[in-house]
């Protein structure tokens, strides 16, 4: 099952490798991984993916929390969450083309920021399945890039993640 | 007070209560060299490797309870620690290692004896510090020694860059009292319904088993698991690292679980209902094949550390807690609690666990015209009464000295479990004679073990460390051997050595005094000898059958009760070897 980590860390150099490390070293699988600092400039926001069954999943919360630098973390997956994700797709565009991505786009509710004569830029957010949907409803041959900034979360109502 | 980085490392080891340094000097050292050599009471222990520091610190660490305290140079000085970091960390030994990186402004530069320390050694410590600032120097050290001592204890190191020890930039100094880290926070005492409900499943057991570990050893409760463990009458095993937590001459204990446990301890467990785990970790080498791991037993697992439990075996109470505060908590509710241990049942438990005994797994054959190891142990213990240090290398030695010398007290069995590092008993040794001056200490090892930190011989002369080395001399990497013997039709690749030094020239090469051994009769005498000369180091090379295997035996992928057995197989020693 896919899972969500939200992890809170001291905002400390090597902070983020000694994630990554403890994830290649044991043979856990990352799917996306993305870091910030916090309105706390002493704390960084890290958001990790993974996938696993239940006890790979526990022992990757254990792990996780056991790193000295980690102060707290959840699985957002275990409450009510809001899930996003930052997607830039560069596709080619041609005179017949364009209307199509066009309407695809708004179906989708991405915006056209950047236009040149022969190419779109898209940008979306959303849930990653969203924007897996909108890639795979784009003609793959018009594709010339897709930079995705992994997902991140929040639960919603009064529960977070904090101090 | 204003000190220099080198002076402010130097006074907070020593405002920590830090006694020995274990270390070897080099270019990005030199500052802090310079400020040990300005002061007194903190005494330099300098060795002949850095992996001999690293291992001397651990076996200080091991025997005292105390962290131990190693200095390294970077670069080659760094990585030769490198090894003794893993070993203290597989086995969860508080140690603080300070090494020198190059100056702040050249990292990344490749310069001169750099490496990434940090980045080498963060999956092998607890955690690690780069010190950018010297003012954060101090608090630095202090987090150091907090974090490595506290909850599951383990190495910590801290890459300390030569700028920061500059004598020229001094600041004001003061070591912190105490410190408080957000975001570390180990645990104490457990959950207390856990508490209530594993002590009502284990009054309710009917073959109860306590399956008891390092965290014994680690967290100081001995004391609570002999009470513990008496006051149900369980039969009681420990793992490599457990022995000594619980008296192994008390007839409740039923000797080492696991690879090479004996016959009825393997048995107890296999058959068990209820098992308590103490600050054991279900190692593979203990469990065998899990799926065959105590099929009908309800599991109880105390630990410090949460990722230790149901890591490789599912269990029913987990307890999260020092094992001394949650012990001392059971102890009470048991003598609260109406409810007794099942009389009936256990008379029925202790009479099968009688009966496993009766198989004798641990005999062998006493008339061999050769000198066979597990007697050697055996006059070790007698000659030394069962109140000496005894550390170890890794093989058949290792296994030997863990099954044969009768550990009554904690700490008193100094051995690399985790990695399994050769090399680490004589550094090791000297680490506990520094400690206990006058303490025997013993060091059981093999040729081929010894040969790897064999240069801290001449550490043990400068220190005067007197120690016994006991070195079973099979002329075999035994262990090596003995699986290829089981599992590759004997065909002995690269497992022993076409040369082998002589060790008694060696040992007095070295300034010590060497006693090669090779009837039967010679053994008891020359053991007394060696510890009679109570301000010498003693080499006493053993020539030992070296057709002997270690049993009883699981082999890889096999159950508990899947054991190889040396009576199954006759006499071993009438067996010529190919
Ligand atoms: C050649 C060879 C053969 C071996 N054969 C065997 C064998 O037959 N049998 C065997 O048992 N081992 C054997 N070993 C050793 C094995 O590899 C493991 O090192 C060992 O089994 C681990 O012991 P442990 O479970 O007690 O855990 P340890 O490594 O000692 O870990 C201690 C556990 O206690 C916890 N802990 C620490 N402090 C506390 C505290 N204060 N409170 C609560 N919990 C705490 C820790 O979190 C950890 O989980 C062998 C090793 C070698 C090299
Ligand atoms: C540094 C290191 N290298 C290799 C091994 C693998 N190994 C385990 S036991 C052993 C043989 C040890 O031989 P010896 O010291 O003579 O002990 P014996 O088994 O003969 O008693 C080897 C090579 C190890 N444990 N550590
Ligand atoms: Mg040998």
């Amino acid at each position: 099952m896919r899972h969500i980590i939200s992890i809170l860390i001291e905002n400390e150099s090597g902070a983020l490798s000694r994630v990554a490390g403890l994830f290649s070293a044991r043979g856990y699988n990352i799917e996306s991984l993305t870091v910030a600092a916090t309105e706390d400039p002493s704390l960084s926001r890290m958001t990790l993916v993974t996938r696993g069954n239940e006890n790979i999943i526990e022992q990757i919360t254990k792990q996780l929390n056991k790193l000295i630098d980690v102060v707290k973390l959840i699985d957002l997956v275990d409450t009510s969450h809001i899930e996003r994700e930052l997607m830039m797709l560069k596709v080619r565009t041609t005179e017949q083309t364009r209307a199509e991505i066009r309407s695809l786009v708004e179906i989708f509710r991405g915006q056209i920021i950047d236009v040149t004569p022969t190419t779109y830029v898209i940008e979306m957010t959303g849930p990653s399945e969203k924007l897996d949907a909108f890639v795979a409803a784009t003609n793959p041959d018009s594709i010339i890039e897709v930079v995705r900034s992994g997902a991140t979360g929040i639960s919603r109502g009064e529960v977070g993640l904090h101090l | 007070m204003e000190l220099s980085g080198g002076q402010i490392l130097i006074q907070s080891l020593k405002d920590e209560g830090v006694e020995f340094i274990f270390g070897y000097p080099g270019g990005a050292v030199l500052h802090l060299y310079d400020a040990l050599f300005q002061q007194e009471g903190l005494k330099h222990i300098l060795v002949r490797h850095e992996q001999g520091a690293t291992h001397a610190a651990d076996g200080y660490a091991r025997a005292t309870g105390k962290p131990g305290v190693v200095l390294v140079t970077s670069g080659p000085g760094a990585t030769n620690a490198v090894t003794g970091i893993a070993t203290a960390y597989l086995d969860s030994i508080p140690m603080v290692i300070i090494s020198g990186q190059v100056p702040s402004p050249v990292i990344g530069s490749d310069a001169f004896q750099e490496v990434d320390m940090v980045g080498i050694t963060r999956p092998c410590v607890k955690h690690n510090f780069l010190v950018k600032d010297v003012t954060k120097l101090a608090e630095t050290i202090k987090k150091a020694f907090y974090v490595a001592t506290t909850g599951r204890p383990g190495p910590v190191v801290v890459d300390v860059p030569k700028d920061i020890t500059d004598p020229a930039i001094k600041v004001p100094y003061k070591y912190p009292k105490k410190i408080t880290m957000r975001s570390y926070n180990p645990s104490v005492t457990g959950h207390k319904g856990q508490i209530k409900k594993a002590v009502e499943l284990l009054l309710a057991a009917q073959k109860p088993v306590i399956y008891s570990g390092g965290g014994v050893v680690l967290g100081e409760a001995s004391g609570q698991l002999t009470e513990f463990s008496q006051l149900l009458g369980y039969p009681i095993t420990n793992t490599l690292m457990g022995l000594g937590a619980y008296p192994a001459t008390d007839k409740q204990f039923i000797g080492m679980l696991g690879m090479h446990g004996t016959y009825e301890a393997n048995m107890a467990m296999h058959e068990s209902d209820v098992i308590i785990a103490i600050g054991a970790r279900f190692d593979d080498r203990v469990t065998g094949k899990l799926a065959d791991f105590c099929p009908y037993a309800k599991i109880i697992h105390i630990d410090i550390d949460p990722a230790s439990i149901s890591k490789t075996v599912k269990v029913d109470i987990p307890i999260v807690g020092e094992v001394k505060a949650v012990l001392e908590h059971m102890l009470e509710l048991i003598k609260e609690s109406k409810a007794r241990p099942h009389k009936k049942a256990l008379e029925a438990w202790w009479k099968q666990i009688d009966q496993w005994r009766s198989v004798k797994c641990l005999e062998y054959d006493r008339d061999s015209a050769l000198i066979k190891p597990q007697y050697v142990i055996e006059q070790l213990y007698e000659v030394t009464k069962g109140q000496a240090y005894v550390t170890s290398d890794v093989g058949q030695h290792q296994m030997w000295a863990a099954q044969y010398y009768l550990f009554d007290k904690p700490r008193h069995w100094i051995n690399s479990g985790g990695l399994g590092t050769m090399g680490f008993g004589l550094p090791a040794a000297i680490g506990v004679k520094l400690a206990f001056p006058e303490a025997d200490v013993a060091c059981v090892t093999g040729e081929a073990s010894i040969q790897m930190c064999i240069q801290e011989l001449s550490t043990a002369l400068q220190y005067k460390t007197p120690v016994k080395i006991i070195n079973l001399n099979n002329r075999y990497m035994g262990m090596v051997r003995q699986w290829q013997e089981f599992t590759y039709e004997s065909r002995y690749s690269h497992s022993y050595m076409d040369t082998i030094p002589e060790f008694v020239k060696l040992a007095e090469a070295y300034g010590h005094v060497g006693i090669r051994i090779d009837k039967p009769e010679e053994v008891r005498p020359a053991l007394e000898q060696a510890f009679a000369m109570k301000d010498r180091t003693v080499f006493l090379d053993i020539m030992t059958d070296r057709t002997e295997n270690v049993y009883p035996m699981i082999e890889a992928g096999k159950g508990h009760h899947d054991m190889k057995l040396r009576v199954a197989l006759g006499t071993p020693t009438d067996r010529e070897l190919a």
